[in-house]
């Protein structure tokens, strides 16, 4: 077996560097200067990594065609040390799985710069925006790259962070800081998960790294925690006298960060909200990168989530609900980057419970995960790009304000159709592939309910993604704007079009060859899962043909037949309200205020206490100081005589 | 005489019978005094008390030494200092308040 | 005289220069202040330049990464009468210590810039306390860490009393008050020291070679503990940090909060720890529960002030409380956590302190729901505060990421003499505070900064000017570098703890610096 090599293999570590050193150019030198060169740079930047990403994918793959995947870490460096023997190198990571991510970030982020700027050209904060553009692909470089769990965890926050500025973006519009304050808040709360589970791992990692560690590894390198050796040990050992392993409560709390940066059920809430941001930042972030993120970590510790099955059937089933879950909330939202965002989540879902069907032995879901994964970031990517070319056009987000736009925006319906049909599943394009084979892995993997939920849902996406098709493109115009729309400039139109060709061909990519454990898996179709897949897929649009392609009248009828339970479905099922409840009224009622309460009068008022008590006692005895000599010496004399007396009597 | 009253005379559980009892005098009248000359006073007979008790101490323990004979001198020399200073503030009291009523200075009250 | 005294004298001298100039040349004074504060902060790097050399030659003869000695030591005998001498030298954790005071001085002169009414006295006063926190991260002898110790928190009063706002009076009294009561505390127990090792000397070292019982221990670590947690803010002593800090003028809750709290934190683990490792091993799981307590109270406590400076004072409280947690968890990691949190915060806590001043000498107002918006006027001070509450909030590539990851696995790792289950359970308590910490700061900030400017007022206000752009600048880039690249620090500090536990885990051998 060769190991991989080649120039740009070697210094895979520029990949995330460039980015980086683009990030603190722009930030500090060319953003005050021109905001129209700062996109320039922050693109071309991007542009050298995403070369440089395709470049090594040819030069990893081209060394090791058919052999077995190997990780190799082309460059690190001890960062941090704990202790002896417990330290956190930097490094990075490039094994198929890094590589595919590392494809997709940077070409995704490549073409929504190019797009952006276009999209933010007559934005006054545009330099802001690119700069912390460029903080987010380089953050999510770190971390698809990081060869253990720290590492992770730093560009975990990282990403979180860009995120929540970019949600931000425009934060003199109270409901965007909000959905920014949201987004971080709710991904920090899974993150507690996180911690916990790295403390845990660290602590056992460490404890079994003195009998099982070998000299290459660190407790937190992934090689190290997922080796069989050490998931054994993990999966015996218990906590205190419960009977759940180490193991399984550590993934558990892990996959409590997973799911809070995937919007995982249940906390997805801040997901939808996310789109109060700049729609390139819809794209990249919350559609085709960050959000993946969960789903990258759990494929990463596959094997320790594996090794404990509970944890994987948490995944499982927590992917598939949350799947219906979005594609059912998605059918009623009126706002199209709204519904895109369910739709995220719900394809979400997929890559998880595609995990999470997944074992050791039988690991098709995968491959399957990942390839959704790649397909998806393309197609969900276009199709915010192009709903954000929608949106510049009408300036509105709302679907029932659109309608009619073929003509007026026939690049951008081209490309929205395409990505559709991607998502719905239709025949060849590339939804249809890497969600046959989630499929495929769930029914083969003996999850007949977890495939059951796959299968109506991709009618459902079918659906939703439809409705918003017909409704934005189909039927009459129904906004207020007056101003002639128009298409999207020829620099917005380029990467709509790439992607449109990636949503179209990504379907073809050999993924099982590239990702995979264990032996290569010939990538063929299923028919026992395609064909009902697509026959649901089809019922699935020519609903919403039936529905929506007269600008929604009968669909109209519909929901107000449906009353509550409709009402129900489009307040999200109160699910934000309830966490609200949750904080606003229990956590800052019941637990802030009467901590400010307590300090400022319990403890803060026995400090007083004390004060007035000295005071006190000071003004009462005040009354002995007369002022009298006389008084004095009646005191004294007293004073004189009790001494004696005492004196006397010790002397008996 | 001498002899006499050596041997037969008040002995030295008297004089300091006299001298307590002189001491008691004063400081009843230094504590109820309302005239700040009879305090002055009440301070004088006290004094001379403790002067009295130096000397009685020296002639009945060690009448060789002359101790205690210096240390009432002492006290009668302080005492006479003392008298000339406390006069004067009461001069400059009066010529204030128009009062050596002791009652009435009272500035220091707390 | 050595160079370590210098960085003793170079503040007392400027005190006495800005005493020779009369006070209506108060343009004059505060340039003497930051010329002082300046050759300081270059003093400061010749010494860490020195240690460095002289700690990286005996690294290359012991063949260990460990700097476990004392470096540029003075030793003088004082009153020898009474065992007091004049020692004075740098290890680790001075080391750290000091480049902390030396920055935040620099920056909190600068800060207050603008300061008009009684300059002269400002100053004198700033820089006596100034001297007082030099005196004690440098100290090694009991007696004179003490005598330093009194004279950076009695200036405090002044300070607030006369330069600060609000009910000031009541909150310098308060601070005050509450900071002797420490005082004396830490007074009895140094002299419970003194007489009890029967030695006749207050050198540090020295005590360390004394056979103190494990009864005197357990008696005087706590009295010791508390007296120094009064102004490490231990819960429920702490109450005197959210009057004072905000009641006192922009430089001195900079000193203060950044600062001065760190003396119970050094003080904690210099002396307590370090002298009755027996007592800290008994009374370790209770201060645990404390500072757990101090952990999240003062974070659930930040949550519902309104009052810019309440709120950092509570976040304060919080923050120290990692100090404390780190220093009761008894083991490396919380040690150098306790440790990188002092500097952490103190960088952290001066840059928050020092852009309220700003904010308020502009707005006129502290309350949050008065403000908003004010990003789009003052661009820098929102991104410098955002860098300082990100930090707080512990992100990576800021310190606090590295701090408080270091006292967590020092909490979840335990130790050898208390109960770990517990201690466990404690830690993952306090790991919640990185949410309320994430609420609290991003509500608040976003509240002053965010959403449309709701003051008509605020509409004309401008950025920072350079001088305050120099001294925020200057901290948020501290703050970058010891999150990106923290092996600077944790190289200082790691051998400067290694006498530290090793008394703790009971190996005699190598107790001594």
């Amino acid at each position: 077996m060769t190991e991989p090599a080649g120039i740009v293999l070697k210094n895979a570590w520029l990949i995330p560097a460039i980015p980086l050193a683009s990030f603190v150019l722009v930030g500090l030198v060319v953003r005050p200067l021109s905001r129209r060169l700062a996109g320039i740079v922050a693109t071309a930047a991007i542009f050298v990594s995403a070369a440089m990403a395709w470049i090594l994918a040819w030069e990893y793959f081209s060394a090791t065609p058919h052999g077995e995947p190997t990780a190799v870490i082309p460059w690190t460096f001890e960062w941090l040390r704990y202790q002896t023997g417990l330290t956190v190198k930097l490094g990075v990571l490039v094994d198929p799985l890094s590589i595919l991510l590392m494809v997709v970030v940077t070409t995704v982020s490549a073409l929504v710069h190019l797009y952006s700027i276009g999209y933010m050209h007559d934005d006054e904060g545009s330099g802001r925006f690119f700069t912390w553009m460029n903080l987010f692909t380089f953050s999510m470089l770190g971390l698809v790259v990081a060869p253990n769990i720290v590492q992770m965890y730093v560009f975990w926050e990282l990403v979180g962070v860009s995120s929540f500025l970019l949600i931000g973006y425009y934060y003199q519009k109270p409901s965007a800081v909000a959905a920014s304050n949201k987004a971080f808040i709710v991904t920090r709360f899974a993150d507690l998960g996180f911690m916990i589970g790295i403390l845990i791992l660290g602590f056992y990692g460490f404890r079994l790294f003195s009998e099982l560690g070998d000299a290459g590894l660190q407790p937190f390198d992934f090689a190290f925690l997922t080796s069989p050796a050490v998931l054994e040990r993990l999966a015996t050992m218990h906590l205190g006298t419960c009977d759940i392993s180490i193991l399984t409560l550590s993934m558990v709390l892990v996959f409590m960060g997973a799911a809070g940066k995937s919007a995982m059920f249940p906390l997805h809430i801040w997901l939808p909200d996310a789109m109060e941001g700049p729609t390139p930042v819809s794209a990249l972030i919350h559609a085709a990168t960050m959000v993946v993120a969960g789903v990258y970590l759990v494929a990463r510790l596959f094997a320790a989530f594996a090794a404990s099955g509970t944890a994987l059937m948490v995944v499982a089933y927590v992917g598939a609900f949350t799947c219906l879950f979005a594609a059912i909330i998605g059918l009623t939202q009126d706002d199209i980057k709204r519904v895109l965002a369910f739709s995220t989540l719900s394809q979400l879902g997929y890559m998880m419970f595609a995990l999470g069907v997944a074992t050791v032995g039988h690991p098709l879901g995968y491959t399957a995960s990942m390839f959704h994964l790649f397909t998806h970031a393309f197609f969900k990517s276009l199709l915010f790009l192009a709903a954000g070319a929608v949106i510049h056009a009408v300036h509105t987000n709302n679907i029932w304000e659109m309608g009619g736009l073929v003509r007026k925006l026939p690049i951008t319906h081209a490309t929205f159709l395409v990505a559709t049909l991607a998502i719905a599943g239709i025949w060849p394009l590339a939804g249809f592939f890497s969600k046959d084979e989630i499929l495929g892995a769930a029914l083969d993997g003996g999850h007949p309910v977890i495939f059951a939920v796959g299968l109506l849902v991709a009618g459902l996406t079918a659906l939703y993604m439809f409705r918003i098709y017909f409704l934005t493109f189909w039927g009459k115009f129904r906004g207020m704007v007056t101003d002639p729309v128009h298409e999207v400039p020829a620099l917005m139109r380029v990467p709509l079009v790439i992607l449109a060709v990636a949503s179209i061909v990504a379907g073809f990519v050999p993924m099982g060859r590239f990702v995979r454990i264990g032996e290569e898996h010939h990538a063929g179709i299923n028919l026992a899962v395609a064909i009902p897949a697509s026959i649901l897929a089809l019922i699935g649009i020519g609903l919403a043909w039936i529905l929506y392609s007269a600008d929604g009248r009968r669909a109209a009828q519909c929901t107000v037949r449906m009353g509550a339970f409709y009402t129900v479905i489009k307040q999200k099922f109160y699910i934000d309200e309830a966490y609200l409840f949750v904080t606003r009224r229990i956590l800052f009622r019941f637990v802030a205020r009467p901590i400010a309460w307590f300090d400022r009068h319990v403890v803060d008022g026995g400090v007083n206490l004390s004060g007035w008590i000295a005071r006190t006692t000071g003004s009462v005895l005040r009354h002995l100081q007369t002022g009298q000599v006389q008084v004095y010496g009646v005191w004294f004399v007293g004073g004189a005589l009790l001494v004696l007396l005492i004196l006397w009597a010790g002397w008996r | 005489m001498i002899q006499y009253l050596a041997e037969h005379g008040p002995g030295l559980i008297h004089w300091l019978i006299l001298s307590n009892v002189l001491f008691a005098i004063g400081i009843y009248g230094l504590l109820s005094r309302r005239n700040a000359i009879g305090i002055l006073m009440s301070v004088e007979l006290m004094l001379n008390s403790a002067a009295m008790n130096a000397v009685v101490f020296n002639r009945f323990l060690t009448p060789r030494a002359v101790d205690g004979e210096i240390l009432a001198l002492f006290v009668i020399a302080v005492a006479a200092a003392e008298a000339v200073v406390a006069l004067a503030i009461f001069v400059a009291l009066f010529r204030n308040r128009s009062s050596i009523d002791v009652n009435r200075m009272d500035s220091l009250k707390g | 005289m050595g160079l370590v005294s210098g960085l003793i004298a170079i503040p007392f001298l400027t005190t006495l220069a800005v005493l020779t100039v009369p006070a209506a040349r108060w343009r004059a004074i505060r340039w003497i202040a930051v010329t002082g504060c300046a050759i300081h902060l270059i003093l400061t790097a010749v010494v860490t330049a020195l240690f460095w050399q002289q700690a990286s030659a005996d690294v290359a003869t012991m063949k260990t990464a460990l700097l476990t000695k004392l470096y540029l030591v003075e030793q003088v005998e004082w009153f020898r009468s009474l065992g007091i001498e004049y020692f004075v030298g740098i290890d680790g954790i001075s080391m750290a210590m000091v480049i902390l005071t030396s920055i935040i001085i620099f920056t909190g002169v600068l800060a207050s810039w603008y300061v008009e009414t009684r300059t002269k006295e400002f100053f004198v006063l700033l820089l006596t306390l100034v001297t007082g926190v030099f005196g004690v991260f440098v100290s090694f002898d009991l007696f004179l860490f003490f005598m330093f110790y009194e004279l950076a928190v009695l200036p405090m009063y002044l300070l607030i009393g006369i330069w600060g706002t609000g009910p000031k009076e009541y909150s310098a009294m308060k601070l005050t008050l509450m900071l002797l009561v420490g005082s004396a505390f830490i007074l009895v127990g140094f002299l419970a020291l003194y007489h009890a090792s029967g030695l006749h000397s207050f050198n540090l070292l020295k005590l360390a070679q004394a056979n103190f019982s494990g009864e005197f221990q357990r008696w005087v670590f706590p009295m010791i503990f508390v007296g120094f947690g009064v102004i490490g803010a231990l819960y429920p002593l702490h109450t005197w940090s959210p009057d004072g800090h905000s009641s006192a003028p922009t430089a001195v809750s900079m000193l203060h909060a950044g600062v001065l709290m760190k003396l119970g934190g050094y003080g904690a683990l210099r002396i307590a720890v370090y002298l009755l490792p027996e007592g800290a091993k008994d009374w370790g799981l209770f201060f645990m529960v404390l500072t757990t307590v101090n952990i999240l109270y003062g974070s659930f406590g930040a949550i519902m002030q309104r009052d810019l400076k309440y709120f950092t004072a509570y976040s304060s409280v919080s923050h120290c409380g990692f100090v404390l947690f780190g220093v009761a968890a008894l083991n490396l990691m919380g040690l150098k956590g306790a440790v990188l949190q002092m500097f952490s915060h103190g960088i952290m806590t001066g840059l928050f302190f020092a852009l309220i001043g700003m904010v308020y000498g502009r707005t006129h107002t502290r309350n949050i729901d008065e403000m908003g918006g004010l990003a789009r006027r003052m661009p820098w001070l929102a991104v410098m505060f955002y860098i300082a509450g990100l930090a707080s909030l512990g992100l990576p590539g800021l310190s606090g990421f590295i701090a408080e990851t270091h006292v967590f696995l020092g909490g979840f790792f335990g130790n050898d003499w208390t109960n770990v289950t517990v201690m466990r359970i404690l830690t993952i308590l306090s790991t919640m505070s990185i949410v309320v910490t994430a609420v609290y700061v991003l509500r608040g900030l976003s509240r002053v900064f965010y959403g449309p400017i709701r003051n008509s007022h605020f509409e004309h206000l401008d950025d920072a000017k350079l001088p305050e752009r120099i001294s925020t600048g200057v901290l948020a880039a501290v703050l970058v570098i010891a999150g990106v690249v923290p092996w600077l620090l944790i190289d200082l500090i790691e051998g400067a703890l290694m006498p530290i536990l090793n008394r703790l885990n009971g190996s005699i051998a190598m107790t001594g610096f």
